[in-house]
C-alpha cells in the first residue's frame, strides 16, 4: 500500500479507505445508481454474497433514509449520507486484523483509543438477510458494522462473506473532533477553495427533508410502488435478474418515501416490507441459480 | 497426575454468553470424560472476550483397563448365533471363548481384556465432539467452513501433561499457542502448563479470570469515584457484562455536561447503561446523580486515557441530547391524547387478542368490576386504566422500552404539577415536522387534571407505573388500591386471554411470561389480603375477551353437539353482534368461535370443533377457568413450598376446591400448625386408621360410599367408647363447620382436636368388625363421620405421615 498521510478532511478518509482496500485486492467500485437505504443493497454486496464465486469489492454508497431527515437542524442526523462498504467472499481468516489496519490507516491509533468489538446481530428484513458480527466501538462511538453474512434473500450463503460498513460522516467527525456534521472539512482545508460538509450538503438536507415530509406525492409513490413491484415480478419471470433487482430497489425506496409521509400504518408496514422481501428473495434465488450453474 | 489445559481461541464472544459458555464447557467436558471412564474431578473454567477454556489438574494418563466377561450362546447353538457373539465380543474364532457350565448347561463366555486408551487419544475424539455440539445461543459459519461457532474459531490449544495434543475439527488450527492482548501483546505465547499460561497471559495484559476482572473493575471504579467525593451506583448486571467486554480492564472517570441533570435520573442511567455500558455516579449525600460516568476501557492508553475519556464524554452528550429531545417532545402533550390512543389501536397485542388498546378496554372493564373486592375508587381506576398503556407510544419508551410505566408515571405527574411544555421549547427540539402539530391537540377526553385532585392523581400515577408489577420474585408488589386493582386486572386479562386462545406455556417455553403474570397475581392477592373468588373473576374477564371477538363480527355462540364417529361437533345457537348477557349460567356448554368465513359457516351451522383451520377460538369458559385456576394454584404451591410449607398440606387444602387464595393459605397455615401439635399428629394417625378400615371394607365390597351416608343408630351403640365417640362427633362436627364458616381455621382444628381422646379410646376397646351386622354398620358409620369431620378443614388423605 502506498504510504498516505493521516487524512485531513472527509474525502481523505474515503480516499484512504479506497486505497487501503484496493491494496487488499478489492475491486474499487463506484456508487450504485439507484436510490438505496444502505450500502448493503448495492448488488455488489446483496447479490454477490450469493453463490460460490470469490468476490472482493469496496465502494462508497450514498444512502437515503427519508425518515431521518431533520431539515439540516440536527448535528448528526441526515437523510442522505455516505457509507463505505467492503465485502470479501469468502471472508479471509485475518479479516479482523485487516479491518483494524484500515482504522490505523485513517489515523486511529489502537493504543491511544479504545477499540472494542461489541455484539451486534445484523438483520435486514427487507432483503431477508442476516448475519452475526459486531458494532465496532471507538471510545464508545460506533464507527463500523462488521458482519459475517449467514443468509441473503432467505438463502444460506456458502461460502460466507465478511461485510464491513463504515459510517463515513460519523467516523470523520470522530477523527477530526467535529461535533456538527456540517462543520466537517470536505476537501483540504488549506486548498484554494476549502469546502465544509455543510457547503456541499446543507441545502440538500433542507430541501430533501421538506420533500420527504411535506411535498412528496404519496398517491403517485404508491402507484409507482405497485408498478415497480409488477415490473420486477415480470422481469424475474423473464430471468432478467439485474434489472429486476433495480426495480426491487426502486420499490424499497418508494416505500421509504411513503413511510416518511406517515401514511403507512404498522400493519401495512409489515405487508410492504414483506412485498419487497418477496422481490428480493426472487432476485436472490434467481441470481444464485445463475451463479451456481455458471 | 497430569494436567489438561484446553483453550478455544476465537474472535470476540458476546459478553452475555461467556459465563454460560464456561458452564456448558465444564458440563460437556465432564460428561465426555466420564463416558470415557474418567472420574473428572474439579474442572476449572475461564473466559475472556476472545477465549473460553478449561483446566483439569488431575487426569490419568490413560483410561482404566477394561476386564469384562460376556456371556454368549449355549454350546452347540446355531452358527448365526455364534457369529453374532464373536462379532459383539470382538473375537475371531470360538476357540478364543471359554466354556462355562452352570445349572442350565454349558455356555460360551468371552473374557475381554482391553488396555485403557491413552488420554490424549481420547481427547482427540472428544474435543471435536464438544466443539461440534457446543450449545451457543446463536452460532455462525465462517469462510468456506461448515463449522458452527459463536464467532470464527481461530485455534484450539490442547495441552495434556505438558505435551500438545493436536485436535482436528473442520480445519481449525490446533497449535500449542495462545495470544495476548490484541493491541498490547499480539504475539504468540507457547505455554508449558496452566500456571505458565495464566502468568504469561497476565504479562501479556490478559486476565483470564472473570471474577478477578470484576473485582478490579469494582475496586478501581469505587476508588475513582471516592477520589472526587462521589460514589458508584452499583449495577451487578452491568459489571458482569463489562467484565466480558475487556481482557485488561482500565477504569476511567469521565465528565458529563451537568446541564443534562434535569432529565429523569432513570433516563440518564439507561442512556449510559444500555447504549454505552457506563456506570452512573452519584453524590453520596444527596443520592442524586452526579455529572460523571465510569467507563471501562480495554487498553492502557499512551496518554493515560485522556482521549478515551473525552471521546466517550462526547458520545454520551450526543446520546443525552437524543434522550432530551424525546423527553421534551413527550411532555408537550398530556399523557392521554387521541393520537396516542390511535397508535395503541394499531399495536398488536396478540393477533388473536387484538390491539393494545383492545386490551386496555378489557382491563378497564375488568378493573371496574374488581373495585368491589379491592375497595378502590371506581373513577380513579377507570382513569388509570385509560392512561396506563399510553406511554408505550411515547418517544422515551420507544428509546428505552424498559422504562414502560415509569415514563407514564413521570409524564402524568408533570402534567398534574404544571403547565405543559410549550411548543418549540426545549433543547434539541428539531421543530418543523408538521406531524407533531396534531400531537399537541389536547384531547377532550378523559378530563384533565383529575377531579379527585392531587391525592387521586398520585394514586393514578402509582397505578400507571405499578400495574406491571411485580416484575419478578424480587420486585415489590403494588400497595395502592388503584394500582392493586389495575395490576390484578392486567394480569388476569393476560392469563385468561392466552388460555382462551389456547396459548398456554409449556415446560420449556413461556413466551408471553404467563408464569410471571400468575405469580405476580398470587403475590398481589396474598400480600394485600384481597378476598376474591377466582372463578367469578375469571368469568368476568372471559366475557371481556369474548366480547372482543363479538365485535370482530366473525363470531358465533355455539353449543356442543352430539358426537359422531368420535368426532366432536358444535352447533351454532346464536349469530350476531349482541353478547348474550345471561351467559353466566350454562358456561360449560357455550363456546365462542371465530371462523374464517362467516357466510359459509352460518349456512353450515354445524362443524367440527377440532378443525383448527376453521376455528380461531374454541374454548369453553369452563376449560379456561379450570386451566387458569390450576395454573394459579401451581404458582401458589411453588410459593408456599418455597416458604417451607409441606407440599402435601398444600395438596390437602387444594383438594377441597377452594378458589379464594387468601383462605387457602390460611387453611394451610392452620393445618401446618395443628399437625405440629401432639393432638394433631395423633388425630392424623386416627384418621389414617379409620380411612384404612373403610377403604379395606370398600375394596372387599362389604361397604359402599352410599352406605357411608347413612345415619348412626344411637340406640345400637353398645360400648362406652363408641358412645363417647358418637357424642364427641355430634359436638365437634358442627363446631368445626361453624368455625370454618367463620374462617377461624385454628378454632376449627381445635374443635377437631377434641376427638383425639375418644378416637384413641375407640380404637383401643372397640372391635369394628363385630359379628352383629348392625353393630358393625354403626361402627363403620362412626368412622365415616370421623373422616367427614376432618374433611371440613382439609383432605387428610393427601397428608403424609
Amino acid at each position: 500500500m502506498a504510504a498516505l498521510k493521516s487524512p485531513r478532511c472527509f474525502q481523505d478518509v474515503i480516499l484512504t479507505l479506497q486505497s487501503y482496500w484496493a491494496g487488499q485486492g478489492c475491486a474499487i467500485l463506484q456508487p450504485y445508481d439507484e436510490q438505496v437505504g444502505a450500502g448493503t443493497l448495492h448488488p455488489a454486496t446483496t447479490l454477490r454474497a450469493l453463490g460460490p464465486k470469490p468476490w472482493r469489492a469496496a465502494y462508497v454508497q450514498p444512502s437515503r433514509r427519508p425518515k431521518d431527515g431533520r431539515y439540516g437542524d440536527n448535528p448528526n442526523r441526515l437523510q442522505h449520507y455516505y457509507q463505505f462498504q467492503v465485502i470479501l467472499k469468502p471472508n479471509p481468516p485475518d479479516l479482523q486484523q485487516l479491518y483494524l489496519n484500515s482504522l490505523a490507516a485513517i489515523g486511529i491509533d489502537p493504543l491511544l483509543h479504545d477499540i472494542r468489538f461489541v455484539e451486534d446481530d445484523w438483520e435486514n428484513p427487507t432483503v431477508g438477510a442476516w448475519g452475526l458480527g459486531w458494532e465496532v466501538w471507538c471510545d464508545g462511538m460506533e464507527v463500523s458494522q462488521y458482519t459475517y453474512f449467514q443468509q441473503v434473500g432467505g438463502l444460506d450463503v456458502r461460502p460466507v462473506s465478511g461485510e464491513l460498513t463504515y459510517g463515513l460522516e460519523r467516523l470523520a467527525m470522530y477523527v477530526f473532533g467535529v461535533d456538527r456534521v456540517y462543520d466537517l472539512p470536505f476537501n483540504d482545508p488549506e486548498s484554494a477553495a476549502p469546502l465544509s460538509y455543510g457547503d456541499v450538503f446543507l441545502e440538500n438536507e433542507r430541501q430533501q427533508s421538506r420533500f420527504n415530509f411535506e411535498l412528496s406525492d404519496p398517491e403517485m409513490n404508491l402507484r409507482w410502488f405497485n408498478d415497480a413491484e409488477a415490473t420486477a415480478t415480470r422481469l424475474l419471470k423473464e430471468g432478467n435478474v439485474l434489472p429486476a433487482f433495480d426495480y426491487t430497489l426502486k420499490a424499497s425506496h418508494l416505500f421509504n418515501l411513503l413511510d416518511a409521509r406517515g401514511v403507512v400504518s404498522p400493519t401495512e408496514r409489515q405487508s410492504f416490507i414483506a412485498r419487497v422481501r418477496e422481490l428480493a428473495k426472487g432476485c436472490a434465488s434467481a441470481w444464485e441459480r445463475m451463479e451456481t450453474r455458471a | 497426575m497430569p494436567q489438561l489445559l484446553l483453550e478455544f481461541f476465537s474472535e470476540e464472544i458476546p459478553a452475555r454468553m461467556q459465563k454460560r459458555a464456561e458452564e456448558d464447557l465444564a458440563r460437556a467436558l465432564g460428561e465426555k470424560l466420564k463416558a470415557a471412564g474418567f472420574d473428572a474431578k474439579a474442572i476449572k473454567t475461564f473466559s475472556t472476550p476472545r477465549r473460553i477454556g478449561a483446566m483439569i489438574e488431575d487426569l490419568p494418563a490413560k483410561a482404566a483397563d477394561v476386564n469384562e466377561e460376556k456371556k454368549g450362546p449355549r454350546v452347540g447353538a446355531l452358527d448365526t448365533a455364534l457369529q453374532g457373539f464373536l462379532k459383539s465380543a470382538g473375537l475371531t474364532s470360538i476357540e478364543q471363548a471359554q466354556i462355562v457350565e452352570d445349572k442350565k448347561g454349558a455356555f460360551y463366555v468371552a473374557r475381554i481384556e482391553r488396555a485403557g486408551r491413552e488420554t490424549s487419544d481420547i481427547l482427540q475424539d472428544i474435543v471435536p465432539e464438544i466443539v461440534r455440539a457446543f450449545p451457543w445461543p446463536k452460532s455462525m459459519r465462517s469462510g468456506a467452513s461448515d463449522l458452527q461457532w459463536v464467532r470464527p474459531l481461530q485455534n484450539i490449544l490442547c495441552l495434556f501433561a505438558g505435551a500438545p495434543v493436536k485436535i482436528s475439527v473442520d480445519g481449525v488450527a490446533s497449535e500449542a499457542k495462545t495470544w495476548g492482548h490484541r493491541f498490547h501483546a499480539p504475539d504468540a505465547i507457547r505455554p508449558k502448563d496452566f500456571a505458565d499460561y495464566a502468568a504469561r497471559l497476565r504479562a501479556a495484559k490478559v486476565l483470564i479470570d472473570r471474577e478477578e476482572r470484576k473485582a478490579i473493575i469494582l475496586k478501581e471504579a469505587q476508588a475513582a469515584c471516592a477520589k472526587r467525593g462521589l460514589e458508584l451506583v452499583p449495577d451487578p448486571g452491568l459489571l458482569e457484562e463489562v467484565a466480558g467486554l475487556v481482557e485488561w480492564p482500565v477504569v476511567l472517570l469521565g465528565d458529563m455536561d451537568a446541564g443534562f441533570l434535569d432529565l429523569p435520573g432513570e433516563v440518564i442511567r439507561l442512556s449510559m447503561r444500555t447504549h454505552q455500558k457506563y456506570f452512573a455516579v452519584r453524590d453520596p449525600k444527596t443520592q442524586k446523580l452526579a455529572p460523571h460516568f465510569v467507563v471501562v476501557a480495554n487498553v492502557e492508553a499512551k496518554d493515560g486515557g485522556k482521549a478515551i475519556a473525552a471521546g466517550n464524554a462526547r458520545v454520551l452528550s450526543a446520546r443525552l441530547n437524543d434522550a432530551r429531545f424525546f423527553w421534551d417532545s413527550d411532555r408537550k402533550t398530556p399523557l392521554y391524547t387521541e393520537e396516542r390512543r390511535a397508535k395503541l389501536e394499531k399495536i398488536v397485542f396478540h393477533q388473536k387478542l387484538g390491539s393494545v388498546w383492545d386490551k386496555v378496554e378489557r382491563v378497564k372493564a375488568l378493573a371496574v368490576e374488581l373495585c368491589a373486592v379491592t375497595g378502590a375508587d371506581r373513577a380513579l381506576v377507570e382513569r388509570a386504566a385509560l392512561l396506563c398503556k399510553m406511554d408505550l407510544v411515547t418517544e422515551s419508551v420507544g428509546e428505552f422500552p424498559e422504562l414502560q410505566g415509569q415514563v407514564g408515571r413521570q409524564l402524568y405527574l408533570s402534567e398534574l404539577s404544571g403547565p405543559l411544555l410549550p411548543r418549540g421549547e426545549g433543547a434539541g427540539d428539531e421543530g418543523r415536522s408538521n406531524k407533531q402539530a396534531s400531537d399537541r391537540r389536547l384531547a377532550p377526553h378523559p378530563p384533565t387534571p383529575s377531579p379527585q385532585g392531587r391525592g387521586g392523581g398520585e394514586s393514578i400515577a402509582a397505578a400507571i407505573e405499578d400495574h406491571y408489577r411485580p416484575l419478578g420474585p424480587g420486585d415489590r408488589v403494588p400497595s395502592d388500591p388503584v394500582a392493586i386493582t389495575l395490576a390484578l386486572a392486567d394480569k388476569l386479562d393476560t392469563l385468561v386471554g392466552f388460555w382462551a386462545i389456547d396459548e398456554k406455556p409449556t415446560g420449556s417455553s413461556d413466551p408471553y411470561a404467563l408464569r410471571r403474570a400468575a405469580l405476580g397475581l398470587v403475590r398481589i392477592v396474598l400480600e394485600n389480603g384481597i378476598r376474591l373468588s377466582l372463578v367469578a373473576q375469571i368469568a368476568t374477564s372471559y366475557r371481556a375477551t369474548a366480547d372482543h371477538y363479538f365485535r370482530s363480527g366473525n363470531l358465533f355462540v355455539a353449543q356442543r353437539d352430539e358426537e359422531e364417529d368420535g368426532r366432536r361437533f358444535v352447533r351454532v345457537i346464536e349469530v350476531g353482534q349482541d353478547w348474550p348477557r345471561d351467559l353466566a349460567k350454562p358456561f360449560d356448554s357455550i363456546l365462542v368461535l371465530r371462523v374464517k368465513d362467516p357466510k359459509t359457516f352460518a349456512i353450515e351451522r354445524r362443524f367440527e370443533a377440532k378443525d383448527k383451520e376453521f376455528v380461531g377460538v374454541v374454548w369453553a369458559l369452563w376449560q379456561v377457568s379450570h386451566g387458569v385456576r390450576h395454573f394459579l394454584a401451581d404458582r401458589l404451591k411453588v410459593q408456599l413450598r418455597e416458604q417451607g410449607k409441606r407440599h402435601d398440606l398444600v395438596d390437602a387444602v387444594f383438594a377441597l376446591g377452594d378458589d379464594d387464595l387468601v383462605r387457602i393459605v390460611a387453611r394451610v397455615e392452620a393445618l401446618d400448625a395443628f399437625l405440629k401439635t401432639e393432638a394433631g399428629a395423633n388425630l392424623l394417625a386416627g384418621y389414617k386408621r379409620a380411612a384404612n378400615i373403610l377403604s379395606a371394607e370398600e375394596k372387599k365390597g362389604k361397604w359402599s360410599a352410599d352406605e357411608a351416608q347413612g345415619a348412626v343408630d344411637a340406640a345400637k351403640l353398645a360400648e362406652p367408647a363408641e358412645k363417647a365417640l358418637h357424642a364427641a362427633l355430634e359436638a365437634a362436627l358442627p363446631a368445626a363447620r361453624a368455625n370454618v364458616e367463620k374462617e377461624d381455621f385454628a378454632a376449627a382444628m381445635k374443635a377437631l382436636a377434641s376427638l383425639r381422646a375418644p378416637v384413641d379410646a375407640f380404637f383401643e376397646s372397640v372391635l369394628v368388625n363385630a359379628e352383629d351386622a348392625a353393630l358393625r354398620r354403626n361402627r363403620l358409620l362412626l368412622l365415616a363421620r370421623f373422616r367427614e369431620a376432618l374433611s371440613a378443614v382439609a383432605d387428610f388423605s393427601k397428608v403424609e405421615g
